[in-house]
């Protein structure tokens, strides 16, 4: 069953919910700049309900089953972050009433960024990216201006793992910085040598991400973090599988020097089908002034005996605004709520479990799936989708054919270093059974790959659409609803 | 454990599984001396004492819902239907990611398709992107479109100075590596006219706001024809208002090559600053080196119709360094916020909804104008926000208006002092559907009893 567009349920003249009367008198309309029609939809409340309840339910969602997107951490959403951040006195507060009478915000606000901060092993933190890859551009501009105030101005190019995520190379060149590609070495670590041989003076830094994400912890990463900073470069962490090191290290403490954290992934607040999400960016030491500003701080003209009073504050050397207000206040409160639950202990025990159910889920289809690299993993882990006795199956069948069995397939294609990848990352928060079922249906799907492809080739067979032609999508792109 | 299913004799078998004796096995590649550290957060609470606290905290915030307010600059006080949240709650939508596999995340597809097009519907334009995260990061990627339509040749870049000033940061924040001369100065008197002076063959893109920062409607008749004309198709680019837009005739309709904007006016609340919208539309030709994502209409192996991501490889996860941009995750949740309120309110309720802001916000000048001390600058027409002249500083009117009455609380307008040193005694005033008749002859009361 497809669901009509919004449009095609219209019906002339038709009212949805009705605004208030008018309670004072008219002034004259500016006639010269009336629009002459306004083309939206005109239906009735409970056709909106209807539609939009319709169309949720062809999705699939965390609510319904198991989403083990490798690298996005598809974690319970905690329901109580929903109702603390929907309190009418989060939800009512202007961004630009006076400090005075927003003191509950700004305390929350500025007691994520502490706990950021004690998670991270960071010495200052922004909450202010609105996403991970904005979270990476703050980074990078950081790094920049750092080595120019330095008056190293030849600092132009940032280093980036082929195994990267593609957002950091875009980040760094939308800084005007050049990207040079590091490659991985046999075991999935980022290559000593080569990232020897591209150590100079021309370094800004090197973008990295740990666990990598073929879910590995990187062994050498003492001695990349050095190479680095032997060569005064920085070490810019990439923070999107966290999930495996809360509690259990702390990214700070190695050395790196500023790191983006995924709220929305990590730290439980809901994907909302592409965001909105948190990029909170923590910073060492020598970076705290480079941060973007304004970050919330305690009033430092208060003294002793008075009660704390938050203010904002600009570091001095900011890389400058990266949004308009303060940040994302609704999932900052959702983070907050999730820490407060969890404390340190909490954490750790998440993190714990993370690994726990990814090495699990691995020893239970490793003998079948094709495993590159045979270690143990961390949150997530990376198996080929393709059989030798299977010639004509595809990482990309299986993906399909998971979908008939009722559960979201894991990441294809992702990271590019693996061919026919299958990133699957299960998360804490699913028990030994989901595990187990989708273990099965995996082993299940691997059989048929042998026996009979064409079910694959042919999934999925139990969705409302089956698949898609993104070729002709793309050829003759309809990206709107002509009326 | 909150959250985590595991019994001990489930873990102890998953263990044996993997074949190691404990958890801690599992991370002996983590260097030992960086190995389990001790968080220094607070103890945990359970669901209710956290609720008990997040509840105090919130207590001590002044709620501008509920409290007489005529603050904008960027951010309104707008009346959130119920459905909106209704919708956004349900689980399929808030809980569901990106929908790399189209087949089992049709809502959200379809939900974007629709968000795309009522923005074309309300800009004039005919393509717009699934959101930037607000509209000044919605900026900030319509200058880069701009010169990546140049093909990186043309590094000038007007800026109206009355465009919102967290924009003008953002978009300084996000060239600094461009080595952009970004032009336009900071007086807020300089007439459009003057701007466009500025545009030579050199210029990617001129950006002004409509209704501006200080609230002030610009006529866009004729601009597109003189910027392109001097700079040899230099991008027109529009900031706009979406409630406006219900009833003034949209950029599109003059010619503008890009329309943005903050769509929070459409549902979202107001949320201390976020999460908001950044809405981005433009013209087809530019679909390519437009950033974001889109979604497009398809069919599927048996001809049904169907949605999918299309035009993907502008984007960071297969183009990487030279993806149009490096965004990922958007706004989704917002967009489809937006989208219910659009459709909810629709086209004779969001015309509604402008005229209750138009003619409210136009008795409450008239009504200010007449108190003593107290003028409205009228130097253009405006929308649901004018600048009013004060006889004190503004944040001293502020003080009185919160604090120095006894029983009545006003949220005033915004200080323009923050931003324009010469305008220390002059606020900015936003009148909304939200402010009734009641509510706006009580900020005219207490202004008259302020002690000038």
């Amino acid at each position: 069953m497809t669901e009509p567009l919004i449009y095609e349920l219209s019906s002339p003249g038709r009212e949805g919910v009705k605004p208030p009367q008018l309670d004072v008198p008219e002034s004259a309309l500016p006639q010269d700049w009336l629009r002459e029609d306004l083309p939206l939809p005109e239906v009735s409340e409970i056709d909106v309900v209807r539609h939009f309840l319709r169309l949720s339910q062809l999705n699939y969602a965390i609510d319904k089953g198991m989403y083990p997107l490798g690298s996005c951490t598809m974690k319970f959403n905690p329901k109580i972050n929903e109702v603390t951040a929907r309190l009418p006195g989060f939800t009512g507060v202007h961004p630009l009433q006076h400090p005075d009478i927003v003191q509950g915000a700004l305390y929350v606000v500025y007691a994520l960024q502490e706990y950021i901060k004690a998670i991270g092993g960071f010495a200052g933190v922004t909450l202010q990216p609105a996403a991970g890859a904005h979270g990476e551009l703050v980074g990078v501009l950081i790094m920049r201006k750092y080595h120019l105030d330095r008056g190293e101005p030849q600092r132009d190019t940032i280093l980036v793992p082929d195994s990267a995520h593609g957002t950091n190379p875009a980040s760094t060149s939308m800084s005007g910085m050049r990207v040079v590609e590091i490659p991985s070495d046999a075991r999935g670590n980022v290559d000593l040598d080569a990232l020897r041989s591209q150590i100079c003076d021309r370094v800004a830094g090197l973008m990295f991400t740990n666990p990598n994400t073929l879910g590995l912890f990187e062994e050498h990463m003492e001695e990349v973090i050095n190479i680095v900073h032997s060569c005064g470069g920085l070490v810019y962490g990439d923070g999107a599988n966290m999930n495996a090191l809360m509690g259990i290290m702390r990214p700070g403490d190695a050395g790196i020097d500023v790191m983006h954290f995924n709220l929305h992934k990590t730290f439980s607040t809901p994907h909302g089908g592409g965001g909105p999400g948190c990029g909170a960016v923590g910073v060492a030491p020598h970076l705290v002034d480079y941060l973007p500003g304004p970050i919330v701080a305690l009033d430092p003209d208060l003294s002793e005996d008075e009660d704390p009073y938050f203010i904002f504050h600009d570091p001095p050397k900011s890389i400058g605004r990266v949004k308009a207000f303060w940040g994302h206040f609704g999932i900052i409160v959702r983070a907050y709520t999730y820490i407060r639950m969890l404390g340190g202990e909490g954490l750790r025990r998440s993190a714990e479990h993370a690994v726990l159910n990814a090495n699990y889920l691995l020893s239970r289809i490793k003998g079948v799936y094709p495993l590159p690299y045979d270690r143990i993993c961390k949150h997530e882990f990376v198996v080929e989708g393709h059989f030798k006795d299977a010639p004509g199956v595809h990482a990309l069948d299986i993906a399909k054919r998971l979908i008939d069995y009722g559960v979201h397939p894991p990441t294809n294609y992702f990271p590019l270093i693996v061919p026919e990848a299958l990133m699957i990352e299960p998360t804490e928060t699913e028990s030994q059974q989901s595990l187990d079922n989708y273990a099965d249906i995996l082993l299940k799907i691997a059989e048929e790959a042998l026996e009979t492809p064409d079910l694959l080739h042919e999934a999925p067979h139990n969705t409302p659409v089956r698949r898609l032609d993104e070729v002709r999508a793309a050829r003759n792109p309809v990206l709107r609803y002509e009326h | 454990m909150v959250y985590i299913p595991h019994t001990d004799a489930e873990r102890q078998a998953m263990l044996a599984d993997i074949g190691v004796e404990n958890v801690e096995e599992l991370f002996w590649d983590i260097p030992e001396k960086f190995r389990y550290p001790q968080l220094d957060l607070p103890e945990p609470l359970s669901e209710m004492e956290t609720l008990q606290e997040l509840q105090f905290l919130a207590g001590l915030n002044l709620n501008a819902n509920t409290t007489p307010a005529f603050l904008g600059a960027g951010a309104y006080r707008h009346w959130v239907p119920s459905v909106v949240d209704y919708v956004i709650s349900r689980g399929e939508f808030y809980t569901a990611y990106t929908p790399y596999q189209a087949e089992v995340s049709q809502g959200t597809l379809q939900a974007i398709f629709e968000y795309e097009s009522m923005i074309c519907d309300l800009t004039g334009m005919n393509v717009a992107n699934a959101s930037h995260y607000d509209g000044a990061t919605a900026a900030a990627e319509a200058v880069i479109q701009a010169y990546n339509t140049f093909r990186k040749k043309r590094n000038k870049v007007v800026l109206a100075p009355t465009i919102h000033p967290h924009y003008r940061q953002v978009i300084h924040t996000y060239t600094q590596g461009m080595g952009l001369e970004i032009v336009g100065g900071d007086d807020p008197t300089t007439e459009i006219a003057q701007l466009i002076e500025l545009v030579d063959e050199q210029t990617a893109c001129l950006i002004l706001q409509t209704p501006d920062f200080l609230g002030q409607m610009h006529d866009l008749t004729g601009l597109a024809d003189a910027i392109h004309a001097r700079g040899k198709d230099t991008q027109f680019v529009v900031i706009t208002n979406p409630i406006s837009l219900g009833l003034l005739k949209p950029p599109g309709d003059y010619g503008a090559d890009i329309v943005l904007g903050e769509g929070q006016p459409l549902g979202l609340g107001l949320n201390f600053g976020g999460p908001y919208l950044g809405f981005y539309a433009t013209r087809s030709q530019y679909a390519r080196q437009m950033a974001g994502r889109l979604v497009g209409k398809t069919v599927d192996l048996e001809g049904k119709e169907g949605y999918v991501m299309t035009l993907t490889t502008r984007e960071q996860h297969i183009r990487r360094d030279k993806a149009t941009s490096n965004i990922c995750s958007n706004q989704g949740l917002m967009a489809l916020a937006a989208t219910v309120y659009m459709a909810a309110l629709g086209k004779h309720g969001l015309r509604k909804v402008a005229e209750l802001n138009y003619h409210k916000a136009h008795y409450a000048a008239a009504a200010i104008d007449a108190v003593k001390g107290f003028s409205v600058v009228r130097r253009k027409p405006f929308f649901n926000e004018f600048v009013v002249r004060c006889p004190k500083p503004a944040d001293e009117v502020n003080t009185f208006l919160i604090d120095g009455m006894e029983s009545v609380e006003i949220i005033g307008g915004y200080d323009l002092g923050q931003d324009y040193p010469h305008l220390a005694d002059h606020m900015l005033v936003a009148v909304t559907e939200m402010n009734s008749r009641h509510e706006i002859d009580l900020l005219v009361e207490a202004l008259s009893a302020f002690d000038n």
